[in-house]
């Protein structure tokens, strides 16, 4: 079967020889360097600026604020999909439509703004001032930023399974006696469970890395308010290029292990979606 | 990002039968909550950006955007989208050809490493070509002797850009051409049409809207990269700095209206994108 298709369509050499080829060039070649430049370091340098306080405090904002980043929107991306797949209210298809607004917005345009709604005298800081609790400059002003960046990817990942849920499904449970919470709980959830999980995946990888909409909002204060793609820029600021090269790779590792982890839950996923 | 879209309707619910939906105070909770959700996180900041841009004025708006710096920016912005989308529409369909229509071993890890930027902090990205390039990188004695600057120049934010936006076109190529199979191709190959033939009366207007698609949303993040160009930039006005940087750099100056003047500009642009893929989405749907 295989020789027979590459012997009728005609191409493939030219085109993997492309593909290859630029993949190399831009992505495999350049991000190998990285790693190589790091080595050029010596284990225990490496160690020692991957494990210094303020690294560490970095790292573990990054992956704090992007975890629960993740996890809001992770019940909120499930609450927004559930009502744009399920709900008819005015306007709903140009609600459907802004989803995707973060992954078109630039995020220093994101990030401006966010500053300036959250900022004491902002629209909302303003009130949220009041009861004593600041966002801006704050690591909640991180989490609000990549709330933002990451609203997209759950409802996107959760809305299609959705929408392709069969009703026989909850009518068989409430037939079968189950009130709406039960069912929504033990037969609706496990076949949505996937979809968010993945969704959470590309959520937390993407706010682990996030750059652009934070460094205006979170205020950049060492230890406190400073995430790891930042340190990075400082450290390069620096002329400290290994130093910079060894804060990456911690993260590239980490970010590696998550596509990983996301390219399973496609594959798992998408076996629950065959399957049904 | 890819491949999740939905791009047809599915069952309609009725939402009739109570035994399948939730009581009406429910609903309208639900109702309430996400939209509080989404005015809060969506429609406030896309207000925001408007209200703020025009706060000194029409005038001072028109001033703002019109300012040379900015315009060298726009066309900094366009020139690298000009370069950067071509070149990843090429790769797209190529990477997407040899994918979807060949069986080889290690398919998976090529997809795997498609998908790598996707994972990457666009720091890193800018990252790497300083490391290759920069003046202390692997590359920089070299290049500084003959002259060649591709740090803190347009090459460097070419390049940068193009790492970013690499999975775009083929993301959403490779499931569609999968899905088409081949037979048509291998019909047209019998009936005695060329390769490139196949292709181009064939292939592409199986996959115009995919590809459109695809090129939407490569455009508008190359427009709007901003963590990865950042990096490789240096900053310098009037020269290398695209429209996301000059927001920065208006807005770190305390220059909050023309700021968000510029900023203006790229939410225009965002929100045409979102308005090409909707409309892509409907149109694609109706076949």
């Amino acid at each position: 079967m295989n020789k027979i298709k590459r012997g009728v369509l005609p191409g493939f050499g030219f085109t993997m020889g492309c593909t290859m080829l630029y993949l190399s060039l831009i992505i495999l070649i350049p991000l190998s360097t990285i790693f190589f430049r790091a080595s050029g370091y010596g284990w225990a340098q490496f160690w020692e600026t991957v494990t210094s306080p303020r690294v560490v405090a970095s790292y573990k904002l990054s992956f704090g604020a992007a975890l629960a980043a993740a996890g809001i929107n992770s019940f909120f991306g499930l609450l927004v999909a559930w009502v744009l797949v399920r709900y008819r209210f005015p306007l709903r298809k140009v609600i459907d439509g802004l989803v995707d607004l973060p992954f078109a917005l630039p995020t220093s345009v994101a990030g401006i703004v966010l500053t300036t709604m959250y900022a004491e005298n902002g629209w909302i800081g303003r009130y949220l001032g009041e009861v004593g609790i600041k966002v801006a400059f704050t690591p909640l002003g991180i989490i609000m930023a990549l709330v933002f960046i990451g609203l997209p990817f759950v409802v996107r990942t959760v809305q299609p399974v959705l929408q392709y849920l069969e009703p026989e499904l909850e009518e068989t449970a409430a037939i079968l006696g189950a009130n709406r919470k039960q069912t929504f709980i033990k037969v609706l959830l496990p076949g949505l469970l996937p979809a968010i999980t993945t969704g959470f995946a590309m959520a937390f990888a993407r706010g682990l890395g996030e750059y652009g909409s934070v460094v205006f909002i979170s205020g950049n204060m060492p230890m406190r308010t400073e995430v790891a793609p930042l340190l990075i820029i400082t450290k390069l600021e620096q002329f400290d290029l290994p130093g910079a090269a060894a804060i990456a790779c911690v993260m590239l590792v980490a970010s590696f292990v998550f596509l990983l982890i996301i390219n399973f839950l496609q594959w798992w996923s998408g076996r629950y979606q065959r399957a049904v | 990002m890819s491949g999740y879209e939905n791009r047809g309707p599915g069952p309609e619910r009725s939402g009739k039968s109570s035994a399948i939906s939730e009581p009406p105070y429910i609903r309208g909770l639900l109702l309430a909550v996400a939209l509080t959700f989404m005015g809060i996180f969506l429609i406030m900041p896309l207000t925001a950006i408007f209200l703020q841009a025009f706060e000194k004025g029409i005038m001072a708006y028109v001033t703002a955007i019109s300012e040379s710096e900015t315009l060298a920016a726009v066309r900094l912005t366009l020139l690298t989208a000009a370069i950067v989308v071509p070149l990843n529409v090429l790769f797209g369909v190529c990477a997407a050809w040899a994918i979807a229509k060949f069986q080889f071993f290690g398919k998976n890890v090529l997809i795997t490493f498609i998908d790598l930027p996707f994972a990457v902090s666009p720091v890193i990205a800018g990252l790497i070509f300083v490391i290759i390039f920069g003046l202390h990188g692997l590359m920089g004695p070299w290049l500084s002797s003959h002259n060649i600057r591709i740090i803190f120049a347009v090459p460097g934010i070419v390049l940068a850009t193009i790492f970013i936006t690499v999975p775009f076109v083929a993301r959403e190529l490779i499931p569609l051409m999968q899905e088409q199979g081949s037979e048509e191709e291998e019909a047209a190959l019998v009936l005695g049409a060329g390769g490139w033939k196949t292709f181009f009366k064939v292939t592409l207007p199986n996959i115009k809207w995919g590809l459109m698609y695809g090129v939407i949303l490569c455009s508008a993040r190359t427009i709007g990269e901003f963590g990865a160009v950042s990096v490789v930039s240096g900053h310098i006005r009037g020269k290398t700095l695209t429209l996301p940087l000059q927001v920065e750099i208006l807005y770190n100056e305390y220059n909050f209206s023309a700021a968000f003047a510029v900023a203006s500009l790229l939410t225009l642009m965002a929100l045409a994108a979102l308005a090409a893929k909707n409309f892509i989405e409907w149109k694609s749907g109706c076949y």
